[in-house]
């Protein structure tokens, strides 16, 4: 195991698999350089320009040439510079990518990645900071991926690549800074489709992902020092969402706060409830998100908007009381 | 040598036979379509392809065993010149299980991997990035296939369109780009919407090759597609192909095409590509394809027709299941 950053995990997850399978390559805006974010330094000098490519500024052309490359035998990883862009790569990802295996009667899968990062906090104003999630939570054939720690980041893209269908995998852009414990190679693997209870508790489930698992883990401490026992699970992949750990945890607890960076309405947040209603019987629920707004720019409103732990305090509080 | 000076030169007759067999195949294929249709025996809507075969015939005559095609919704003409087998086309269409993509998929997604067609697409302009990746996949894997994107004069104002020819053309991907310019987006005159209304001369921005073909003549469009294809596969890049063409009958179900002047549709009937062959066989030839023709498609609408239904509870998944647990876990999810 090595101390690396979230933003190291994902360069070295996507150097192992370009180094395991010369089927994988890498497209995106400014790749070769690391990009916006520094996810990929390094790869292009050492992988050379056919597969880890340089792309113009389209992401309609190089997302919907990495579905036609995947149903041809490669496995493009393609990077979205940020998560707001994914609204022009919809039709590739939800008309043609994720329908495929199905509408082709199973003849060929779309063994197909879109990394993207997304999140708030950082000043970006509306169009860079989304997390936009919920346009693809209903579309059947894809999976979407949510790392909140280093571990994760490398384990879910590595598996997302060797997964045979289209996957999204969405990085926090304020993650990509931490620092955790990563291991090596097949080592390293995260299951797709399984989320990890990060805190074990008695009283109440708070559900999470991406950065609103810190908010969920701080909000933990804080309630156990009034004596409230809180469970945080991390969803990891939020589709298809892992209603077992979800249902057996509020089974135990019988309250539940989900707590998710976006709008109100559409999200995850609701299917956790959703799911967690369908098996766990009755439950008392709440939700914390952000407002039915778009994200703000000024500092003041931005922070306002985020999810905070004093939200997912109070919200735990309102079930208790 | 120019498209049109081979297109002059004796070609042999069995050749000439063969090509005129495969557009005729299409012809009454898509007429057959039409009155399953008007019956009720067809569901939905379709999109057909009369007047147009000698583009999907001449382009798929230029192509090699391993090539990739990405077609169009109206791609019945595209499957059928790739060899795809008619009553499992027709099958498709009818939305039985013995369909090329087991009746899930419909007139416009029809695929068939073992003919090379990776996909007709529903979405105008989406063949245009499917076979941009599949020539991706090409010159990353040095295969030496090619692969061909068919799409409408509609499509060339998608981003689609300008977006992958200029990532096709930056990166000299191995592809055709194929356009079937019947002049009619949907119901709306191409002219009228495209502003320059010259196709073919939108390559030039990137600095691609390109040509105006008459897409009525096979001949000619089988010569520039293997211009085409030759060029691409030694390294050469990709070339666009604007083929001038017509369809006989409206966009879809609901389009009887009354919005197109008569004389227009009077001219280009007198173009149809079919008699314009057949003008270079003989009786003889022209008498057995038809034959032949016929009969198949007696036999395919037989064993099509009577095919089953998918079962209401037949089994599936969104998703190709993996069996490694390291890679995804599946049991026990909603």
């Amino acid at each position: 195991m090595r101390t690396v950053t979230y933003r190291e995990a994902v360069r070295d997850a996507l150097a192992e698999e370009l180094a395991r399978d010369d089927r994988v390559v890498l497209l995106g805006e400014d790749v070769s350089l690391g990009g916006v974010f520094n996810a990929t330094p390094d790869l292009q000098a050492r992988f050379g320009p056919d597969r880890v490519i340089d792309t113009p500024i389209s992401e309609l052309a190089f997302t919907g040439a990495a579905f036609g490359a995947a149903v041809r035998g490669l496995r493009p990883v393609v990077e979205i510079m940020f998560g707001d862009f994914l609204g022009l790569v919809v039709d590739t990802l939800v008309n043609q990518s994720s329908k495929y295996w199905y509408l082709t009667n199973e003849q060929t899968s779309v063994p197909l990645v879109v990394r993207s990062a997304v999140g708030a906090g950082a000043r970006l104003g509306a169009c860079h900071s989304q997390t936009p999630t919920s346009l693809f939570m209903g579309e059947p054939g894809l999976t979407l991926v949510a790392p909140a720690t280093p571990a994760d980041a490398k384990g879910l893209l590595k598996s997302a690549i060797r997964d045979d269908n289209p996957v999204v995998v969405f990085e926090h852009k304020l993650l990509y800074g931490r620092k955790g414990e990563v291991a090596d190679g097949d080592d390293a693997l995260v299951p797709l489709g399984r989320a990890a209870v990060r805190r074990s508790g008695a009283d109440v489930t708070i559900v999470a992902a991406l950065r609103a698992v810190e908010i969920a883990l701080e909000a933990a401490e804080t309630l156990a020092a009034e004596g409230i026992d809180a469970e945080v699970i991390d969803l990891r992949t939020l589709r298809p969402l892992d209603a077992t750990t979800i249902a057996a945890s509020v089974a135990r607890t019988g309250r539940l706060v989900v707590v998710e960076e976006g709008p109100p309405t559409g999200g995850y947040a609701a299917e956790v409830v959703a799911a967690a209603v369908e098996l766990a019987g009755p439950v008392a629920a709440r939700r914390v998100t952000m407002p039915d707004l778009p994200i703000p720019f000024a500092p003041t409103l931005e922070d306002a908007a985020l999810p905070s732990t004093d939200a997912v305090t109070a919200a735990v509080k309102f079930l208790t009381q | 040598m120019s498209s049109e000076a081979l297109s002059a030169l004796p070609t042999a007759s069995s050749d000439l036979e063969r090509l005129y067999l495969a557009m005729l195949r299409i012809r009454i294929f898509e007429d057959a379509v039409l009155r399953l249709f008007l019956a009720n025996q067809i569901e939905g809507t379709t999109h057909l392809c009369q007047g147009q075969e000698a583009v999907p015939v001449g382009v798929c005559d230029a192509l090699a065993t391993g090539d990739a095609v990405a077609a169009t919704y109206r791609g019945h003409g595209a499957a059928l010149a790739l060899g795809v087998d008619a009553t499992r086309l027709l099958a498709e269409l009818l939305g039985r299980e013995s369909g090329t993509n087991g009746g899930r998929g419909g007139s416009m997604n029809v695929t068939d991997h073992n003919q090379g067609l990776i996909g007709c697409f529903g979405i105008v302009g989406g063949s245009i990035a499917a076979a941009t990746g599949a020539a991706l996949a090409a010159q990353l894997t040095r295969d030496g296939s090619v692969a061909v994107a068919f799409f409408g004069d509609g499509a060339v104002n998608q981003a689609y369109f300008h977006e992958c020819l200029n990532f096709a053309a930056v990166r000299a991907l191995p592809v055709l780009f194929v356009c079937e310019n019947n002049l009619y987006g949907e119901w709306t005159p191409m002219a009228t919407v495209t502003a320059g209304a010259d196709i073919a001369g939108r390559a030039a921005a990137y600095d691609m090759p390109a040509a105006k073909i008459d897409g009525n003549d096979v001949l000619a469009v089988r010569a520039a597609a293997a211009d085409a294809a030759a060029r691409a596969r030694r390294g050469g890049g990709p070339t666009l192909l604007e083929c001038l063409t017509y369809r006989h009958k409206g966009h879809s179900k609901v389009d009887p095409g009354v919005y197109r002047p008569s004389e227009e549709v009077d001219a280009w009937l007198a173009r149809d590509p079919l008699p314009r062959l057949a003008a270079r066989l003989d009786d003889d030839a022209v008498e057995r394809a038809h034959d032949e023709a016929e009969a198949e498609l007696e036999r395919v609408l037989e064993t099509a027709t009577a095919a089953a239904y998918p079962a209401p509870d037949t089994p599936a998944t969104a998703i190709k299941v993996s069996h490694d647990p390291s890679v995804r876990i599946t049991q026990g999810h909603a």
